[in-house]
């Protein structure tokens, strides 16, 4: 797959939308229930665009009132060009805002291993091409710690065979609905033209629903 | 029947397009509300492949999110919420779409405007970039809070692929002894069954207090399901339902109308429905609720202490939650000193809400110090509002009297905490940072209780003006 660097992080090309693996260093934030008020704050939903969303993940907790750098595994050296993100359950609570894995896919996390994810965020993550998938407490557990105590392991994702290797030869199994799986493989997660495609069967079925004719006898 | 097909089935059903090759539904989207905030990067998405809007008389703008709710004119003051905003009202123009702007009588909160128009109808299908779209269950409609990127495919198509959920009935027995209201009903459903208890579900809430509650209880209740993970909350239509819907703007009339009931009642569940879940609290053992920590469920009833973090299946979450609020396990909830007081939201803006507020705070004075805020949830609120002289007991008590908008529940506009304020509020989010300060404070409440803690300056028991 190709990507195609932006003003901001990267983007992915046009021309193969299929996303078959991600691979590259990992980089751990720990904590269940991570909303995305604090992936990214509502005042840079203020902002007409995405372009500069990848400059904002995890904003107040990686900058003080000053501006500076507060400790923060985004921060941390050790972590820097990490494509993957570990997180535990939950993650993504609250609003729908896209901003939030936007924020992150521009700063450059291609992909999401964590224990949960919230319904709404797991949706758009599917619709910008990030495969967000499960592993146990003890897994992920496992993958935070190794990559806290060697920052360099490096890990390949495949969505086909629904497999995390990582380290020396090693691998578990990943959970993803096989739907999302499927888009990803396909390259059909960017949705629109699959769904344009059936626009005739959409008109047929406006034309039976009641309401769309105002109840007319 | 012993195989009877739920509401979420039924309208799932009816509206089903296509399977997709990726096994999703193409679900067909009856209404799309949308606002200025998550939808310019959908319209130039649009732009950019070449596409036309499929249906927009089927589209509904307004502004809610950014818009100042005291000093209106224009240009805002706050230059990026005035560009938004000139840039929904182009992309509407542009597009053929109805728009309620800043100076229509219809403009209002998207999840409030909705039911208040007659626009959200049962049996139908609505989405909108907002996760609070779940408010429209409350007519058993199936509303999706959506990313900007579905609101492109909807603007492109009126429809969604989709993945179908499972349904879980929700039962609240018995009856609410006086001073308990809907928010309190939606709290404790969340703590009962966790911030993400309802990840694959639908909710589907019944049962003798949902259906005595009328439409504004119920769409309190439906708009919190995504609190507790839910995608989507709803309740079967019934008589009160229609009653409201009757005679409203876009609603039909007439034949028109009897024709729509004999529909509506058709999508409701069949009495032998058959769930993938069943849950059943009783009312009555449900007090007045406050939030301690930083989601929602995180709460305790008035009369309870904090609980102990090892108590929690996520103690570590519990600590992050003390670490931010700064109080201890083992202390009451009760006292809790406020420095804000807000009555709005999506949650808990509309006519009956502020009644409730305005009834503990006739006579009565704001505690010195507080700043107090009461910001109708919509143009038409705000005018019902004070037709029946509510504005007035609002200012002589203190409270400062706004205009419509989404204000401090998420803070992108001017109303913000400053610093580590701790807010009493009606809205529907504790989370850190919420309300505009990164160390700001959110403790979620009923109007009522909001009303209270602003006339004492803490966290006081409803129930105490009500005997």
């Amino acid at each position: 797959m190709g990507w195609r660097k932006l003003d901001q992080g990267y983007i992915r090309m046009n021309e193969d939308r299929r996303i078959k693996r991600i691979f590259g260093t990992a980089v751990p934030v720990r904590g269940n229930d991570i909303d995305t008020d604090r992936i990214i704050p509502a005042r840079y939903l203020k902002e007409a665009t995405f372009a500069r969303m990848g400059e904002y993940p995890f904003y107040d907790e990686r900058f003080d009132d000053a501006g500076k750098l507060k400790p923060h595994p985004l921060n941390d050296a050790r972590f820097k060009g990490a494509s993957i993100l570990l997180v535990n359950k939950n993650f993504g609570c609250g609003s729908s805002r896209e901003h939030a894995p936007q924020a992150l896919h521009r700063f450059g996390i291609h992909a999401i291993v964590g224990e949960s994810f919230a319904a709404i965020f797991a949706g758009n993550c599917v619709m910008l091409g990030i495969p967000a998938v499960a592993v146990g407490e003890r897994e992920i557990e496992e993958l935070m710690g190794l990559t806290v105590s060697d920052p360099q392991t490096q890990f390949v994702l495949d969505i086909d065979s629904k497999k995390l290797s990582y380290g020396a030869g090693k691998s578990m199994p990943v959970a993803i609905p096989e739907t999302s799986r499927k888009a990803l493989l396909e390259g059909s997660w960017d949705s629109t033209a699959m769904l344009h495609a059936n626009l005739s069967k959409v008109k047929n079925i406006a034309a039976i629903l009641p309401y769309m004719t105002g109840f007319k006898g | 029947m012993a195989n009877g097909r739920t509401l979420y089935d039924k309208v799932w059903d009816s509206h089903t397009v296509d399977i997709l090759s990726t096994g999703q539904t193409q679900l067909f989207v009856g209404l799309h509300l949308i606002h200025e905030i998550t939808t310019a990067p959908a319209f130039d998405m649009l732009r950019e492949q070449g596409l036309d809007v499929a249906f927009p008389q089927r589209t509904f703008a307004t502004v809610d999110h950014i818009v100042p709710t005291d000093i209106r004119t224009r240009p805002f003051l706050d230059s990026q919420a005035e560009e938004l905003t000139q840039v929904l009202e182009k992309n509407v123009g542009e597009f053929g779409i109805d728009f309620f702007g800043l100076d229509s009588d219809k403009q209002g909160i998207v999840h409030v405007i909705g039911p208040q128009l007659g626009l959200t109808q049962p049996g139908m299908t609505l989405a909108c970039g907002d996760s609070h779209t779940s408010t429209h269950g409350a007519f058993g409609a199936l509303a999706f809070g959506i990313g900007t990127s579905q609101v492109r495919d909807v603007l492109a198509t009126q429809t969604l692929a989709m993945d179908r959920l499972k349904v879980r009935r929700i039962n609240v027995d018995g009856s609410l002894a006086q001073g308990v209201y809907a928010k309190d009903v939606i709290l404790n459903i969340i703590r009962k069954l966790g911030v993400a208890g309802g990840k694959g579900f639908a909710y589907e809430y019944g049962g003798a207090v949902i259906d005595r509650m009328n439409m504004e209880e119920r769409m309190t209740v439906c708009n919190m399901s995504i609190e507790g993970g839910a995608l989507v909350g709803y309740v079967n239509p019934d008589a009160t339902t229609f009653e409201f819907l009757k005679g409203r703007t876009y609603a039909p009339k007439g034949a028109d109308f009897e024709r729509a009931v004999a529909y509506w009642k058709s999508v409701a569940s069949d009495a032998g429905a058959s769930y993938d879940d069943v849950v059943s609290m009783n009312g009555s053992d449900i007090e007045p609720t406050v939030t301690w920590g930083i989601n929602p469920g995180q709460s305790v009833g008035i009369s309870e202490k904090l609980p102990r973090p090892e108590g929690f299946s996520d103690p570590e979450g519990a600590k992050k939650a003390y670490e931010h609020m700064g109080w201890k396990p083992g202390s009451p909830i009760l006292g809790t000193p406020i420095d804000v007081a807000f009555v709005g939201s999506c949650t808990n803006s509309r006519l009956s809400d502020l009644r409730a507020a305005a009834a503990i705070a006739k006579g009565r004075k704001v505690h010195s110090g507080i700043r107090a805020l009461v910001v109708p949830g919509s143009a038409e609120v705000k005018a019902l509002a004070e037709k029946e002289g509510l504005h007035n007991i609002f200012t002589q008590a203190g409270f400062e009297w706004r205009a419509a908008g989404c204000s401090m529940c998420l803070a992108m506009n001017p109303d913000k905490l400053q610093g580590r304020e701790i807010c009493a509020s009606s809205s529907n989010r504790n989370f850190i940072g919420r309300q505009g300060s990164p160390g700001g404070r959110t403790l979620l409440m009923s109007p009522a209780m909001v009303a209270a803690a602003a006339l004492n300056g803490k966290v006081v028991d409803v129930r105490e003006y009500l005997q």
